[in-house]
Parts: structure tokens; sequence; C-alpha cells
């Protein structure tokens, strides 16, 4: 009976919902796929770091009026600060944790205080910014998000030979003429334009586990770079489709993350079961 | 001659690793680059693979060999051990040199890669995972992918780390094969010079400059008798 109400509700609510589903199917391919390599770069906090930045510029842009499209704002701001980051991250002077979680705190801290100047407080709910909202998805998310699947894809099939080089070995990848440092800014910026789009529906503080639970639940069962890509789309999207139609009554964001939870719980086990019996 | 540098200067931004080095390498050559931590033997590799600018003097090829045409095996990286990777996948990415703007491989590739393989007699781990191999047979994959992108020069920077006797001594056998039977130069860095003496026709003795370089016959001479002169010098001194 429930299943019915669910199929009777997609097909009455459909105008409704298309954006944020839509929105929600790419935002975790893209995601996922991007979090494998930065997962294996070791650059999972970036993404941690860049949900926050993205916060505090967002809530900087609304503070200062740039209410109707801020994202075409933040956008730009916020790959810079990937930038930045990754630059940090490269420096061996400054530990790259330390400096990351420095900067993540200093903008969440900076957007709060600009962003509740205005009008004596928040305009927008800062619950839904903090922990995301489906809603919010619309049309413009929608296109920005299709182009940048459709980039994140094309590199990935174009260039993954390159991309596999660079992310098991970049010593290697630089000595045999690989320009390291390009696909590095590439896919700062990827990662960046995806996390400003995603936060607002996944929520600040849970938009980088959609990065990296799913390349890392598939990390445990798959032992190839090319099955591990695969799988981890399959699995990020699984999880979406599971919290967006099952989980209708709870928060949407930490719906997500606790699917993707049980999902890794799952593969953890099936990969330490198939070790045990591949030792036998 | 495969290489030749004068006055040499290396370094990072502004810091001044190695100077004066001058140093010539010829086709053929099995190199021992030796020196104590930090007297820049990765940075001068580093240089020599254009990792790394340099910051002053002259370093030239023979002119079939480019910086991107060196075959590399970089020091230990932690990041590799548990990578989701295939060996066959690992090797192969060794050919990333030769295909220039394409974006996949073709038969060409596919067939070093299966011959390089061949060679270091780890073909029958072609569909086993990178992360599942033990020290020696992951040194052994990450040699063939150096292989791969390279005809002439290999540099191997620590490539004894973390080995025990008898993997490293087998080894030092698969290296003998590269260097005498395909005729690749090799320069290879490392902590074990007495073993290394062994092999090697040449030995480059860094720190601060170019202390020595010359053939290990020399290069014992050399060390006995910085050894005496210590030795003297600690007894004047002494009393």
């Amino acid at each position: 009976m429930s299943n019915n109400n669910i199929v009777q509700n997609l097909f009455n609510n459909f105008d409704i919902i298309k954006y944020p589903l839509f929105v929600g199917i790419l935002l975790s391919i893209t995601a996922s796929i991007l979090g494998v390599v930065l997962v294996l770069k070791r650059y999972s906090m970036i993404g941690d770091g860049l949900s926050h930045i993205s916060f505090g510029v967002y809530a900087v842009a609304i503070g200062l009026g740039f209410t109707d499209t801020p994202i075409l704002v933040v956008i730009p701001i916020v790959v810079l600060a990937a930038y930045i980051l990754l630059r940090i991250g490269e420096s061996k002077k400054i530990k790259s944790d330390a400096a990351i979680a420095l900067f993540s705190s200093s903008a969440l801290a900076i957007g709060y205080i600009v962003g509740s100047m205005k009008h004596g407080g928040f305009t927008i709910d800062i619950n839904s910014l903090m922990f995301g909202s489906i809603v919010f998805a619309n049309k413009q998310d929608l296109i920005i998000m299709a182009i940048t699947a459709a980039i994140v894809i094309g590199t990935f099939v174009l260039l993954y030979h390159r991309i596999f080089s660079v992310t098991f070995d970049e010593s290697f990848a630089k000595a045999t003429g690989i320009h390291t440092r390009l696909f590095n800014i590439l896919f700062a910026s990827l990662t960046a334009i995806t996390i400003v789009i995603g936060m607002r529906i996944m929520g600040t503080l849970l938009i980088s586990s959609i990065i990296i639970f799913p390349s890392l639940s598939s990390m445990q069962v798959f032992k190839k770079f090319k099955h591990v890509i695969f799988s981890s789309a399959i699995i990020s999207v699984v999880a979406f489709l599971v919290a967006f139609f099952i989980f209708t009554n709870y928060p949407f964001g930490a719906s997500v993350v606790v699917v993707n939870l049980i999902f890794f719980i799952i593969f953890a086990t099936i990969g330490k079961l198939s070790n045990r019996y591949a030792r036998e | 001659m495969i290489l030749v540098s004068k006055n040499l200067v290396i370094g990072y931004e502004n810091r001044v690793v190695l100077k004066d080095v001058n140093l010539e390498i010829n086709e053929g050559d099995y190199v021992c680059l030796f020196g104590n931590n930090g007297a820049g033997k990765s940075t001068l590799v580093k240089t020599i693979l254009g990792l790394i600018p340099k910051l002053k003097g002259e370093i030239t090829f023979s002119k079939d060999i480019s910086q991107r045409s060196i075959g590399y095996l970089p020091q230990h990286n932690d990041n590799l051990d548990n990578f989701p990777a295939s060996v066959y996948e690992v090797v192969r990415s060794g050919c990333l040199n030769r295909i220039k703007n394409r974006p996949f491989y073709t038969k060409k590739e596919i067939q070093r890669t299966k011959e390089m393989l061949k060679i270091l007699e780890i073909e029958d781990l072609e569909n086993r995972s990178f992360s599942e191999l033990s020290g020696g047979q992951k040194q052994k994959v990450l040699l063939a992918r150096a292989l791969c992108a390279t005809d002439k020069v290999l540099i191997l920077d620590e490539p004894f780390a973390g080995l025990d006797g008898a993997t490293a001594k087998k080894l030092y056998t698969t290296l003998d094969k590269i260097n005498k039977e395909l005729g690749v130069t090799l320069i290879i860095v490392s902590h074990f010079i007495e073993d290394l003496l062994r092999h090697a026709n040449k030995v480059i003795h860094l720190s601060q400059s170019c202390l020595f370089c010359g053939n290990p016959e020399e290069y014992k001479e050399h060390l006995k008798k910085e050894y005496l002169l210590s030795r003297y010098q600690t007894v004047i001194e002494g009393d």
C-alpha cells in the first residue's frame, strides 16, 4: 500500500520534485566519482574545508545583498579558495590539515557575522544552510549541475588513463610529462562547484560525506580503479534514491548520510568476509 | 654520452642544496648516487627529471633522450599501499609518455606493457590487485612501469628501502639484467653502498657539491684515504 502511495505521489508531484530529483542524481554521480580521486589522493579534508568556506562566502554574499543569484558569486570565490587550499596541501612547510581547519572555521565565523548583520538576522533559515534542504534545488541549479556533471564525466572518459596515473603516483606522472598541477586545479575547481551546489541540498555539515562515503564503501570490495569509480557512482545514486523516496519523513541530508553509512557497513563486512575466504 | 651537467646548482626556491655539480653519464653506465641524508640525492634526481627547476648552470641530454623519456622509480610512497589498481593498470600507466595527445592506449602500448611484464617475470600477477602484493613484488611492478616509459635511462630513488636481504638480492639480479641485456643506463640512489659497489661502474658521492665521481675501485681508494686522514687527524688532535 505504502509503495503504491509513493508511486502515486511521484506522478502527482512530478513537477515539484523533478528539479530536486535530477539535481540530486547528477550531484550523487559527480560527487562520488570526484570523491574517488580526492580520497585516494588524501584530499578528503579539502572537501570538508570547501563546504565550510562555501557557507561563509554564501552568507557574506547574502549579507551584502546578492540575494537573487548568490550562486554565481559564490562559485568563483570558492574555486579560488580550492586553489589556495590545494597549494597549502602541496607545501611541506605548513601542516595542511591544521591550515584547512583554520580556514574553514574562519570562513564559517565571518560568514555568520556578516550574514546576520543584515535585517538583524539571517534572511533564509540558517538551519537549512547548515543541514540542507532538498526543496532548495531549482532550474538554475539543474543547469549548472548538468554542465558540471557533463564536464566531470567527460573528463573521466577522455582523460581516464592520465587521471589514474596522477592519482596513483603524482611524481611519476609528472616525470612522464603530465601537467599534474593543471589536473589538481581542474579537480579542485570541479569539486568546488559540486560542493557549492550540493551544500544547499545536503547542508554545509553533511556535503563532504557524499563525496567520501561512496568511494570508501566501494574500496572495501572492489580492487580495480575502474570498478571503484563505477561502483561508487552506483552506490551514491542508490543511496540518494533510497533517502529521497523512502525516508520522506526525515531530514533529507541526514538520511542520505545514514543510508551511506549503512552501505559502508555492509560493504566493509563483505570485504572482510571475502578477504577471509580468499586466504583460506 | 647520455647526460652532462656543468656547474649545475640545484635546490628549492632560494635554498641551494647542491652546487658545482659536474658529471657525465654515458650510455650503458650503472651509476650509484651516494650521499648522507639531506645531501641532495633526491633533489638531483628530481632536477634531472625536470620535476623541479634547476637554479643555475647547465644540464644537457643526448639528442635521442628527453626528460620525458627517462624511466623513474620514485621513493617509497605510503599512498600506494592500499590503492585499488590491478598490476596491469599500474604497469601500463608507464606508457603514458608515448600516447601524446591521444586519450587511449593503442596496441603498441599494450604490447609493450605485456613485454615488460614478461621481462620482469610478473606475468602471473597481471590481474592481481597492487595492494595485495608483497614489498618485493610491488617494487618489480613499479620497475616494469618505469621500463615502459624508457628504452635508455632509468632512475631509481632508494629502490632497496624496506626490502629484506633475499628480496634485495633478487632485485640486484633483475637490475643487472636490465643494464646488461637491455642496455639501459641505470642511475641508482641508495644508502646500501657496499652491495651496490659490486654492481655499479660509476660512483657519485654528493655532499654540498660533487665530492667524488669515478669508478668503484677509485672510490674505495678514496674512502680509504679519507678514513686514514680522519684517523690521523683524531690522533693528532687527541694528543
